[in-house]
């Protein structure tokens, strides 16, 4: 452990990524708490006003604070994100490692499965599902969470079938060990550094998908903030308001661009030889 | 060789055929009752009964499943539920704007991507090296809608030398008609830039560690010769197979990048039929785009097997 901090102390994307993703946590954490104003606070009288030391990053059309949104809606990008990649991520380890384990019929059932939601563009299942049940942040989740499964279970079939054909694994076998014992107790502990690395990639293309959905209008519903849907209304006063379309933008960028510098830095850090998936 | 792309072909076929089991499943048998989606939950029972009747959705599923693939595969996709026109000539028209859309934001990814990546591997743990890295980091962060609206505050609302949107149509328009497209490709294709041009670096800096290429060195043969003629060509193997899964993925960018520019293409069409919940537009279009993007696929393994010849035998 401490020689891994020692190495990540060097490792310049490794803390940048890690500064981005505690500001874009804290801000989540702190806007529990408190914003500037309150967040859905409309005064129509102060609607699309430019930065200024009273509402630091302007107010938007309904006069609201944009800073105040743009940190609430930190809350939402990690909801969704977490998720949806936490729900992605049990399903796809679990149908990796049982295809892993099995081998034979199952594995080329959940192979070919997997190839086949990966023919579908991402952003395709997401409309389809949320055009069907209804535009929701659920809805959302639910969509981002399916392309995660077949993310998650190639890559815990490609490194536990490597950790199948280790001694190790063979020996404990040999003691009498069944398949769900070995994987639980063997596999998946060997296996965890390459999930977290792909959870962390996975979190940053979610965050993406999310900010993607809500800008059509099928992620999170008014009046709940999400980075989405006030780029989809700042647009529409780029004119008036340019300043309105930047931020909400940029705070998007910054949260993902954090998650895969972090990611790319743990990659590094536990295991220079890793290739990651990745599919928008 | 001909073996290694009837197979393909087959296993293509079959993904085609499941897709459309999974999208009828969705569209049409997971929402319980399809004209009550269409409709609303306001809809009159008379009215229900009347759309249930008109598109056969009172039908057996299984009769409707076929009866769908028999239209598809005549071309007979139906009528529009909001627009009451044929929806392949409503896909068609649509696709006059998508497919250019589409082929110029691949072709732009591609001539900036290659360069870039050739550069970085042969620059290799430089500055230089460094600065496209962290590029293409950047290039994966930023949301391309964004990127869009960036851009229409750039060159639309400040300098004012593209329109912010709108499409006015090839006939009526050309040349305004392909200014109407440059910065929609622009934002389409950011993300694509940066996949590719990493890409391109990693399996550079492959090809650049064989044998062949410090024989090629120590003959004397000069840089750019030993980089774009006995590298480059190596290299381009995983860089079309990258490219080809793209191209999948940049028709399901449009859909957002069309919204953005309010360009009349299939995206735009997509994202009307969702709020009209118009569900015979939606289930062809995925359907069209499955299509696209196993097609591009195929594509990818033709010309696989015409740069490298060990697939062919390897499968």
């Amino acid at each position: 452990m401490t020689a891994f901090l020692i190495r990540a102390r060097r490792h310049v994307g490794f803390l940048l990524g890690t500064a981005l993703l505690v500001l874009f946590v804290g801000t989540a954490v702190v806007s529990l708490f408190w914003t500037p104003f309150p967040v859905d606070e409309l005064r129509m009288r102060f609607k699309l006003l430019p930065s200024s030391p009273h509402n630091l990053l302007g107010t938007d059309h309904l006069g609201r604070d944009v800073l105040s949104r743009i940190m609430v809606g930190a809350q939402t990008s990690i909801t969704v994100g977490l998720i949806s990649v936490a729900l992605g991520m049990s399903f796809g380890v679990a149908l990796g490692a049982w295809a892993a384990a099995r081998g034979g019929w199952v594995d080329e059932a959940l192979s070919r499965t997997s190839d086949l939601i990966f023919a579908f563009p991402a952003v395709l299942i997401a409309i389809l599902i949320t055009s069907v049940l209804g535009a929701s942040a659920r809805n959302a989740i639910l969509a981002i969470a399916i392309f995660n499964i077949p993310v998650f279970a190639r890559v815990t079939r490609g490194a536990a079938l490597a950790m199948w054909s280790r001694d190790f694994v063979r020996a404990a076998s040999a003691l009498g060990q069944g398949p769900f014992g070995i994987t639980w107790h063997h596999v998946l502990p060997n296996i965890a550094s390459v999930l977290i690395v792909q959870a962390t990639i996975q979190f940053a293309v979610a965050i993406l998908a999310e900010a993607g959905l809500s800008y059509l209008g099928l992620g999170a519903q008014p009046p709940v903030p999400s980075w989405g849907r006030m780029l989809r209304d700042a647009q529409t006063y780029i004119f008036q308001a340019p300043g309105l379309a930047l931020w909400p933008g940029l705070a998007v960028a910054m949260a993902v661009l954090g998650l895969n510098m972090l990611g790319d830095g743990l990659r590094d850090l536990l295991d220079p030889r890793l290739r990651l998936l990745r599919v928008g | 060789m001909l073996e290694f792309l009837s197979r393909r072909f087959a296993a293509a076929l079959v993904t085609l055929v499941l897709a459309t089991v999974v999208v009828f499943a969705v569209v049409e048998v997971l929402p319980g009752d399809p004209a009550l989606v269409m409709l609303g939950i306001d809809a009159r029972p008379d009215t229900l009964a009347a759309l249930r009747a008109k598109h056969g959705f009172d039908q057996p599923v299984l009769l409707r499943y076929l009866r769908w693939i028999g239209g598809l595969l005549s071309f007979d996709l139906g009528n529009s539920h909001a627009y009451g026109t044929p929806v392949a000539k409503l896909i068609g028209d649509r696709l006059a704007v998508t497919l250019p859309l589409g082929v110029l934001a691949l072709s732009w990814a591609l001539l900036v991507a290659i360069p870039l990546g050739v550069f970085a591997a042969w620059k290799h743990g430089t500055a230089g090296d460094w600065g496209v890295m962290g590029f293409t980091q950047i290039g994966i962060s930023i949301p391309n809608f964004w990127f869009g609206i960036v851009l229409v505050l750039v060159f639309a609302v400040t300098w004012q030398v593209f329109p912010s949107g709108g499409f006015p149509g090839w006939r009526q328009d050309l040349p305004g008609s392909i200014k109407a497209l440059i910065l929609p490709a622009l934002s389409l294709s950011l993300g694509e830039i940066a996949i590719l041009t990493r890409v391109t670096r990693s399996a550079m800096l492959d090809t650049l560690r064989e044998d062949y290429i410090r024989t090629a060195k120590a003959k004397g043969a000069p840089e750019h010769i030993v980089l774009f003629h006995h590298a480059l060509r190596n290299a381009m193997i995983p860089v079309t197979t990258v490219a080809g899964l793209i191209a999948g993925f940049l028709v399901a960018g449009a859909v957002i990048i069309e919204s953005v520019f309010r360009l009349p293409g299939v995206g735009q069409l997509v994202y009307d039929s969702i709020n009209n919940r118009d569900l015979i537009v939606i289930k062809n279009v995925v359907i069209l785009f499955t299509i696209l993007v196993l097609a591009v696929n195929l594509l990818v393994d033709l010309t696989y097997a015409l740069l490298d010849p060990r697939p062919r035998v390897a499968t």
